[in-house]
Formats: structure tokens, sequence, C-alpha cells
């Protein structure tokens, strides 16, 4: 009823591989890009902007970026926090450096960097394997945020040791800084989000990403069927590594403005966006936007009840949070490993047929 | 330089001392591993778990007291008895025992064959859900606990050091504890999984699951008294370190120092965990203390140990005792 495919016929080779060949789909996709672009940013202020829609932007794009990693390629990694810890500060040198440089140059450099420390923390994947990469890929996240906190180059020797974001504006409207408008930091969000998720999907979807899924799924029958192991690992890591450093750069740039590297990006962010990924769905780009919305989310809608309704003490609900949160992980790894992503196909399934079910 | 060098072994013994608390908690992890194939993230935030409900019931905290008085209006915390430490000891391995129980019956009863991986993540949520109900349940602010173990300097060894060097070694009581208990509750560990029919039925279970099973190995029972043993090891590290450095949170973290003596020492191996513990203990000690502090501005504790298990993992994948990993198609 809802969700119909009959008489949408493609005629051409193009059409049937485009991203979404169904009729429903595609123009469902372009009112949720009208709605993003044209709509919201005229609605939104501050308070919407700062605690909903620009972590569920950022987030989203480094959910991507470990869902190419681990949904993807299959190479678990714990080391998100340190990899957005090398855009933020990458980003940061940048923008200090070269003043007169484009912000979105410097956050697309910022990427690039951290892309390639990923591929240097990703060498050892190539003989280290499942959690044991897993536990390796700590060592990323212990050494990074050990290394911003105590070489001074890295914060410009401020006396704090912390990095804040010096005003730049973009197409001359401010995007960082203290005197940003919630519309331009959205949209300038909004941007890398759309950038990000169509690179990845397409990736994902050609030749490396099948790579990348033959590896995950076994990588010694990869090997003998010609897949490059260490070309597949390593553009995994190089990619997911990139979109990484691009949420980072942006957290701190845009987002939180000043940042202090154990506190932003400790390893409690790397556990926070490898569960948006398992909750919205491991080798989904649909999955990565559900998890991180749902994590998002959470935390609000949990204060709003919690504090604002039934009046608990703050501290109560934030233990609860964290019940709340692993018995989630638990609950979606039982009952749907594949995640909000999963449910949404299998909705999808049955709106297809819904008032006439077989 | 004589008094370098008694520094020097000063800090390696020391090290020593830290490395037998990181094999502790690490014993943890390779039991149940061994076992069950469950990379058990939630080792140190059982240890924390375990040393919360320690200090509640010596204490006569009312569980989830925070959230009764916010849900009823009430004002009740206490209890207003104390436990004596040995008595609260039992009534916490019996909580340890539930736990393991409520963990098999409703978490990994229904994994049995997934992917270990999945089973590594299971583990991290269980770890937050632990956490949050350990704090919900007995508060989260800092707690000493005292079981009455001895702490401080020990003087015999200082003085002696004094008479040898003429720099009197600092080391603390409680460590030199901690190393004993450490060292009986391996051979305990040893002498139970070889000699004893339980012990026996785990080694199956970890060497077979289907054949353990067609022998009338009780699976379910076997997984129930190692997520137990677990919850005793981390019973005794969260004592251990409680008692050093107070209950909190960071007492869970403790997890993430074990994992790289896990994997130097190899996920299967007993001693391997010993020696993985007492060569990081050691290394990161050192290092901090010969390179670290004077060259690399210090706090370099917190990587070391990740990055001497990685680097020495690209050579030797299975780590040093670990079972030599044959990857069949």
């Amino acid at each position: 009823m809802f969700y119909r495919e009959a008489g949408d016929f493609n005629t051409s080779y193009p059409e049937d591989s485009q991203t979404f060949p169904i009729k429903f789909d595609r123009w469902r996709y372009y009112a949720v890009l009208f709605v993003a672009i044209f709509v919201i940013p005229f609605l939104i202020n501050d308070y919407w902007v700062n605690s909903i829609f620009l972590p569920f932007l950022i987030y989203s794009i480094a959910a991507i970026g470990l869902n190419i990693l681990v949904g993807y390629c299959g190479q678990v990694s714990l080391g998100t926090g340190g990899f957005m810890a090398v855009g933020a500060y990458a980003c940061y040198k940048l923008m200090t450096s070269f003043p007169d440089l484009s912000m979105v140059v410097h956050v697309l450099l910022a990427g690039g960097i951290t892309a390639g420390v990923g591929v240097l923390f990703g060498l050892p994947s190539l003989r280290i394997k499942g959690f044991y990469l897993a536990v390796a890929t700590l060592a990323a996240q212990f050494f990074l945020v050990w290394l911003f906190n105590r070489v001074p180059w890295f914060y410009n020797y401020s006396a704090s040791g912390q990095i804040s974001a010096p005003e730049r504006t973009f197409l001359g409207v401010n995007i960082t800084g203290s005197n940003t408008d919630a519309w331009a930091t959205y949209l300038f969000c909004l941007f890398f989000v759309i950038l990000s998720a169509y690179i990845a999907r397409n990736l994902t979807r050609g030749s490396v990403g099948r790579k990348w899924m033959a590896i995950r799924d076994m990588d010694i029958a990869a090997e003998i069927i010609g897949v490059n192991p260490l070309r597949a690992k390593l553009t995994a890591f190089a990619v997911s590594s990139f979109f990484v450093g691009i949420s980072g750069a942006l957290f701190f740039s845009v987002y939180l403005g000043a940042v202090e590297v154990g506190e932003a990006f400790g390893i409690t962010k790397s556990f926070l966006v490898l569960f948006m990924i398992i909750i919205g769905g491991l080798g989904s780009i649909f999955g990565s936007f559900a998890g991180a919305a749902f994590l998002v989310l959470l935390p609000v809608a949990l204060k709003i009840i919690g504090v604002d309704w039934l009046g608990w003490p703050t501290d109560i609900v934030a233990h609860l949070q964290l019940v709340v949160v692993g018995a989630l992980i638990i609950i979606f790894l039982i009952a749907e490993p594949h995640g909000l992503a999963q449910l949404w196909r299998v909705a999808k399934e049955k709106l297809r047929l819904w008032p006439f079910p077989h | 330089m004589p008094e370098q060098l008694a520094f020097t072994i000063e800090v390696f013994l020391n090290g020593l001392m830290a490395g037998v608390l990181y094999a502790l908690v690490a014993l943890g992890f390779v039991l149940i591993y061994k076992a069950s194939g469950i990379f058990n993230y939630a080792q140190g935030v059982m240890a924390l778990f375990a040393a919360l409900t320690l200090v509640g019931i010596m204490e006569g905290q009312v569980p989830f007291a925070h959230l009764i008085n916010a849900i009823l209006g009430t004002d009740v915390h206490h209890f207003g008895w104390h436990v004596p430490a040995f008595l609260a000891i039992g009534l916490t391995m019996v909580v340890m025992i539930v736990l393991a129980y409520l963990v098999q019956r409703f978490v990994f009863r229904y994994l049995v064959g997934q992917e270990p991986i999945i089973l590594f993540m299971a583990t991290i949520g269980l770890a937050y859900f632990m956490e949050g109900v350990g704090d919900l349940m007995w508060g989260s602010e800092i707690k000493t606990l005292d079981v009455g173990l001895p702490q401080g300097i020990n003087i015999a060894i200082d003085e002696t050091t004094y008479g040898w060097f003429g720099y009197g070694f600092f080391i603390d009581n409680l460590d030199i504890v901690a190393a004993i208990i450490a060292i009986l509750l391996v051979t305990g560990l040893v002498l139970f999984a070889q000699y004893t029919k339980q012990g026996r039925a785990m080694r199956a279970v970890a060497d077979d699951h289907q054949a353990a099973l067609s022998v009338g190995v009780s699976l379910n029972f076997i997984w129930i008294l190692v997520w137990s043993l677990a919850g005793f090891v981390a019973l005794v590290a969260g004592i251990m370190w409680g008692a050093k450095s107070g209950v909190q949170f960071s007492l869970s973290l403790i997890a993430l120092k074990a994992l790289p003596v896990l994997m130097l020492g190899g996920f299967t191996s007993i001693p391997g965990a010993i020696v993985g513990g007492l060569i990081i203990g050691v290394g990161e000690k050192l290092f901090e203390f010969l390179i670290g502090a004077p060259f690399l501005g210090g706090a370099t504790e917190n990587w070391f140990a990740y990055m001497l298990a990685l680097i020495f993992l690209v050579f030797r994948p299975q780590g040093l005792f670990g079972e030599k990993i044959i990857e069949r198609v």
C-alpha cells in the first residue's frame, strides 16, 4: 500500500544499478534531502542544533567511518576516539598555521592526515586478527591521547593544554568561534555528512567494498580468490579513518569549539561510536545514521523523562542511562545482530505486502 | 652510580608488585576465555562491582537507596549495622555467584555459537550495564575499603636495604600481601583445574564443547562455575585494588591494564597471564622511570603496555604462551 514497486521499470543498466532503484525510495531520499537542506535550517535554534542536530550529524560521520572498518571489512577497532583526536588536532594546527585557507580544505586535510595515521595503526591488522586486533587498536587510543596531552606543539603551547577553535568563516558566514548562527553550523556539517554518506555508499557497493566484505566474511578464502588482503585492509583503515578524522575535526571546531583531549576523545568515545554501529546495524550506511540518532536522542529523552518529568536527581538518570545502553547492546546482539537497519528492512518488506500479506 | 642503581632496583620491585596485580585481573580473563571462548571485557567492572558490594554490605548500606528515595520520596540509606569483613566477603561471593548465574541465564545462553567478536561486544554491553547497576545500588561516590589488610611502608625491607645501599626501598605492605595472595590463588586455581572433577570437566569444555556434552558434562553448570570463579578472582582483585586506591570508577579500568598483559602472555595460558603481568608491570615502571619521565614528559604508563604488546604481537600473534593459531578454511 505505502510501498510499491509494481510498475517501476528500469530500462537501462545504470538505472538498475543506481543506489535507490525503487522509485518510492528515491523520492523519499530526495524528500529527506530537501527537508534537511531547505526546511530544517529555518526552523532550528541554538538549543536544537547544539543538543541534537550537530552531535547527530557529526557522530553519523564517525559511525559511517567505523562501520566501513567494522561492519564492512570486519576489523574491530576501539581506537575511534584517538582517531577523532587526530582529526581535531590536525584541523587545529591547520587552522592556526594557514588562516587564509578555506575551512572545507582544513577539514578535508584533517581527514587525510587521520587516514595516514589510520593506515599506520592498521598495519598490525595484517598479522593480528579478531579481538587481538581490537585490543591492539586500544594502543592507538591511549598513545594518541597521551601524545596530544603531552607534546605542547600540538596545542600551540597554550597554558591550559586545551585547543580552542579560532573564528573562521565560510562564504562570509561564521562557522567556528563564538559568534555562529545555528543554521550556518548545521548546514556546514550537513554538507560533510552528505558528502561522506555519498562516498561511503558508493565505495561499499563498488569493487573496493566487495573486497572489504570478502575479507570480512573469510579472509583466507578472499585471499585465495585474488583479493589482496594488504590493500583491502589498509584501504579500509584509510577510508574509515578519513571519515572519523573529518568527524573529529568538526566535533572540535564547529561543535565544541574548545577541547581537552582526554575528556573529549577518551575511550568512552570509542565505545559510544561502536555502540552506535552495533545498535544501528553493522554493514549498513543507513544503520550508521539510525544508530547515531538513537544514541544521541537516548540521553536527551532519558533526561527529559527522568529529570524533568519525574524529578529524579541527574546522577541517578546518568547511571540509569548506563544500564539502558548496556542492556540495549545485549538485547540487540541477541535479538537482532543486524540492528535497526535490519528492523527497517523488515518493516519495508512488511509494508510492500501490507494490507494483503500472503 | 649506586644510587641510580638502587632507584632502578626499587622501581623494578614495585613494578613486579604492580605486575602481580595485573596478573590477578588477567587471570579472570584467562579463566573465562579458556572455558567458554568469551573474552570478558566486563572483568574489570566485575572487580568494581564486587568491591562496591563488599563495601556496601560491610557498611550496611541499603541497596538502590538513591533510586528508592527518588521514587518513593523516602530517606533511607543505611540499615545501621556493620558486618564483619569475613562474613561480608562470603556474602559478596554469594552475590557474585548469583550474578554469574544471571549472566549465563539471560545473556550468554542466547549467544552460544556466535562469533567471538560478537561475544566480546556483548561483554562490553555487560560492562556498561553492571557499572550502571553497581552505581545505582551502592552510589557512585569514592569509598574506602578496609578489610584489615596491612598497609604502609614495609619497615623490614626499608631497613635491610638501607643497610645494603644506604637507601631504604619504599615497598608497600599491601603489595606484598597482594603478591602472596595472587600466588596462592594461582596455585589454587591450577590445582583445581588439574585435580578435581569439576576442573577436569572445565578443561573438557574448553577443549571441545560437543565432545564434553556427549560425555555428560553440563555446559550450563560449567559456565556458571567459570563465571563464578571469575567473580571470585574479581572479588580478590577488587579487594586489593580497592584497599590500595579506594573503591571508585577507575577500578573498572584495571581491565584495560590487563588486556595487554593477556595479549603478551597469550589468552589461553595461566602461566602466560602471570609472566605477561610481571613483564608489563616491570616494563612500564622501568620505562617510565628511565625514559618516560626524563625524556617524554611522563605518564607513559597509559600506553606503554599496549605499544609493547602491539609490537610483540606483530612478531608472535599468539602471545608468549598462547596456543598456536592455526587457520583452516
